[in-house]
């Protein structure tokens, strides 16, 4: 009781001393000073009243003219692009195509491959990723000894940059030396050809995602996890929940924003998936294998406009990203909503 | 105790912080390797004057074999800083856009024979015409038409070439009862590379351990084809891939290989296939002179005096560069200047006795001398015959814009799929035939 009181009263005090918070700042800032500029027309107190309205557009405006520049105009310029028929050599010489280069894509069996690819390494990295992501912030949430260790050691390959992490994995994947196939030979199953087989290929190149992203993942769940109030823990212990049941009942429901929070952005990651897959497929990594059975909608776009040199085309690609990634967002921003309103 | 608590978390928070720098920095590192700008500048001491920018990918031998210092010493008034990207499929599309934009690019530029050809028909304009520089009549005709424009403006002056020849292991030849001479050798496959396929059949009834014939199918469709006059494009610029009688020969001979047992089924330039030359998985290899350094590199000690080298069925190129001047060269006279000297055939001979890159001037072939180190290890072959013998007689070949990607199609899908997953090579030709169409698609 008295503890919430003491809170209420310092939180009222605050509330006189807040700056702003009462009166506007620009007449408050002005008051304060009080002395300098008496009458309203004087060039000295306009060139103040200027100065507090625009100086914070000034401040916050680096951000946005780089948006701008680096975001903004690339992404109408691609819009243009994929409007035309455009090649790397001969960028002036662009021709008006509408929506050409939109058909012809919903007519190419590789587009839809790549989008099929991308979902399928999306789900197949995704989905036991994050599974194990919780699995492992449940346990490092428990009292252990150097837990920091644990932490650090959770975040290094995150740190650890796609291109080593990746040649590490070709090393271990190769059909004929590596270490993974050596291992089934051990248990008496075939060697896999894991460039070249249609799963076998998905689930190395999601092994890599899997490798990079779970400890990231797990700190973030591990963070919110550290925010639910113990007392649930033990009211919960009280009525002879078990630790498993603790996990279900409490953990997980208080830990549902966050796991949505993680699904947006592993989603996003995987629409995007370029990197793993492109270092995974060695020399001419943009086809995806032979049969482009791992070629992402990323690789696709990226063979398309940067080595086969088809620029309007690569821009279409991109663009359809895009509007996937939309898609995407209003979707999981639905499911938010419709949870909101059970809770 | 509390304090030694929350020092030693301070402690280990410091160590967090400094492994993820130093984890990112490592990342940049490594990611830079394989992209961007790798600057490194030609020599040191030579402040002031002019400084003349040149733009490469991978290896050229010119700061191998001292020929910037040796320029900055004959001219003391010019600095060379040679800038390197790595990668081709990096480089390419940037030199593109830098030419096109008009700034950006470095004084001279490197080409790539597989780029010649869409530089010649679309970026003539942004190039000097080095033909009235040079004496042409000093180069291979073939290499000059490769850089010339229908009306006749030669935009990249030749660097080397890529003659080619087999390269075979002598001793898993003699265990497989073969012919080991190398003039024998060449004389039964001498004219067809179905006759080097042949020879692969009878190495396999006997194949010491588990080793193959040949690498790849691919690398045979290559090899083959970079003897014949019709590739992808005719004359006039038309794609007639699918009609054309030099891939039907080369992909028929490819066949012949991907699906008989004598491929190691390697993609040339993987990791295995590294791994390959050192374990000796293969026998032979189809090898243009620039491949030498690279298997000597690759084998080490354990293949020295077991590889030979003996002629390629059919004289045939497999690679070679060209650089240009841009237009937008800042400094277009030393940059001209620099061209000339690095491609004059003194320095090609130089640039081949550190890098076994093959010279496109045929007047240095007589002063041509290999290193020690690899004519032992290639068990003294006579290895400037072999190669000027092929170099001299390669037919002129005629490219397209979008050589490149067609034949990685033709290569990386149809062949591979045939080869790895044991597609038919009517399956093979169709998949082959889509992608293709993938890539002409505007």
């Amino acid at each position: 009781m008295t503890s919430s009181d003491e809170a209420l009263a310092q939180s009222a005090t605050s509330a006189d001393t807040a700056p702003g918070s009462q009166e506007p700042g620009a007449a408050r800032g002005a008051q304060g000073r009080g002395t300098a500029p008496t009458g309203a027309g004087t060039w000295r107190s306009r060139l103040y009243r200027w100065d507090m309205k625009a100086s914070p557009y000034a401040f916050i405006s680096p951000f946005f003219i780089i948006f701008g520049a680096f975001s903004l105009v690339p992404l109408l310029y691609t819009a243009w692009y994929s409007l035309h028929h455009v090649q790397l050599s001969n960028l002036d010489g662009q021709t008006w195509a509408g929506l050409d280069n939109y058909t012809n894509l919903f007519q190419s069996d590789f587009f839809w491959n790549a989008l099929k690819n991308t979902f399928t390494i999306g789900v197949i990295s995704t989905v036991p990723q994050l599974i194990a992501a919780i699995w492992l912030a449940h346990m490092l949430n428990y009292r252990l000894r150097g837990s920091t260790v644990w932490r650090v050691v959770m975040l290094t390959p995150y740190a650890t940059s796609v291109a080593a992490a990746t040649l590490v994995f070709v090393l271990l994947f190769s059909p004929d030396t590596g270490m993974i196939n050596w291992a089934l030979d051990l248990v008496g199953i075939d060697p896999v050809n894991w460039r070249e087989s249609d799963w076998g290929s998905q689930a190395a190149v999601s092994s890599i995602v899997i490798w990079r992203w779970t400890g990231y993942n797990a700190l973030i769940y591990l963070a919110a996890m550290q925010a639910i109030p113990a007392d649930l823990y033990e009211s919960a212990a009280l009525d002879g929940a078990n630790r498993w049941q603790q996990f279900r009942h409490v953990t997980i429901p208080m830990l549902r924003p966050t796991i949505l929070f993680t699904v947006v952005v592993s989603t996003i990651g995987a629409t995007q998936l370029f990197g793993e897959p492109l270092l995974f497929g060695g020399v001419s990594g943009t086809k995806g294998g032979s049969e482009h059975q791992y070629q992402t909608l990323g690789l696709y776009m990226y063979d398309q406009g940067w080595i086969v040199g088809n620029l309007g085309k690569a821009s279409a690609i991109a663009w359809s990203m895009f509007l996937i990634l939309l898609i995407v967002a209003a979707v999981n921003l639905l499911i938010t909503r419709r949870l909101r309103k059970s809770q | 105790m509390r304090t030694t608590a929350r020092t030693s978390r301070r402690a280990m928070t410091f160590a967090v912080v400094a492994a993820l720098a130093t984890g990112l920095l490592a990342g940049c590192a490594t990611d830079d390797d394989s992209g961007s700008d790798g600057g490194s500048s030609g020599g040191a001491g030579n402040k002031g004057g002019t400084t003349v920018t040149i733009g490469t990918f991978g290896v050229f031998g010119y700061k191998q074999a001292g020929l910037y210092d040796e320029y900055m010493k004959l001219h003391p008034g010019v600095t060379i800083k040679e800038n390197v990207t790595t990668r081709t499929d990096v480089y390419w599309p940037k030199t593109l856009t830098r030419l096109q934009a008009g700034s950006g690019t470095d004084d001279i530029q490197a080409i790539e024979v597989g780029n010649i050809t869409e530089a010649v028909q679309t970026q003539a304009d942004k190039f000097v015409d080095l033909g009235k520089e040079v004496d042409k009549s000093q180069w291979l005709d073939w290499k000059n038409a490769q850089a010339t424009t229908k009306d006749g403006k030669l935009i990249g002056l030749g660097t080397d070439v890529g003659p080619m020849a087999i390269c075979y292991r002598k001793d898993l030849f003699e265990k497989a009862g073969l012919e080991t001479d190398r003039t024998k050798l060449a004389a039964q496959w001498k004219g067809d590379w179905n006759k080097y396929v042949d020879l692969g059949k009878q190495y396999m009834k006997k194949a010491p351990g588990k080793t193959k014939y040949v690498d790849s199918a691919s690398s045979v469709y290559n090899a083959a084809l970079g003897g014949e006059s019709q590739r992808y494009y005719d004359k006039d610029g038309n794609v007639i891939w699918d009609k054309s009688s030099g891939v039907k020969k080369s992909w028929n001979a490819a066949m012949e290989v991907a699906t008989s047992n004598m491929s190691a089924k390697l993609k040339q330039f993987d990791k295995p296939w590294d791994q390959g030359f050192a374990n000796g998985t293969f026998a032979t290899v189809a090898c243009p002179a620039w491949m030498l350094g690279y298997i000597q590199e690759k084998s080490g000690d354990s293949g020295k005096g077991k590889w030979d080298v003996a002629a390629a069925p059919t004289a045939a190129n497999w690679g070679g560069s060209f650089i240009g001047v841009p237009t937008a060269s800042k400094h277009q006279k030393e940059a001209i200047a620099l061209a000339k000297w690095l491609t004059a055939p003194a320095q090609q001979a130089k640039v081949f006795a550190k890098q076994a890159s093959f010279p496109s001037t045929p007047s240095a072939y007589a002063g041509l001398k290999p290193q020690a180190a690899t004519t032992t290890f290639f068990s003294d072959a006579p290895l400037t015959q072999i190669f000027s013998d092929s170099a001299k007689t390669i037919p002129v070949q005629v490219f397209g814009i979008k050589d490149q990607p067609i034949g990685t199609a033709i290569t990386d899908t149809g062949i591979l799929q045939v080869e790895q997953k044991g597609k038919s090579p009517a399956q093979g030709w169709d998949a082959a035939t889509k992608e293709v169409k993938d890539v002409l698609d505007q």
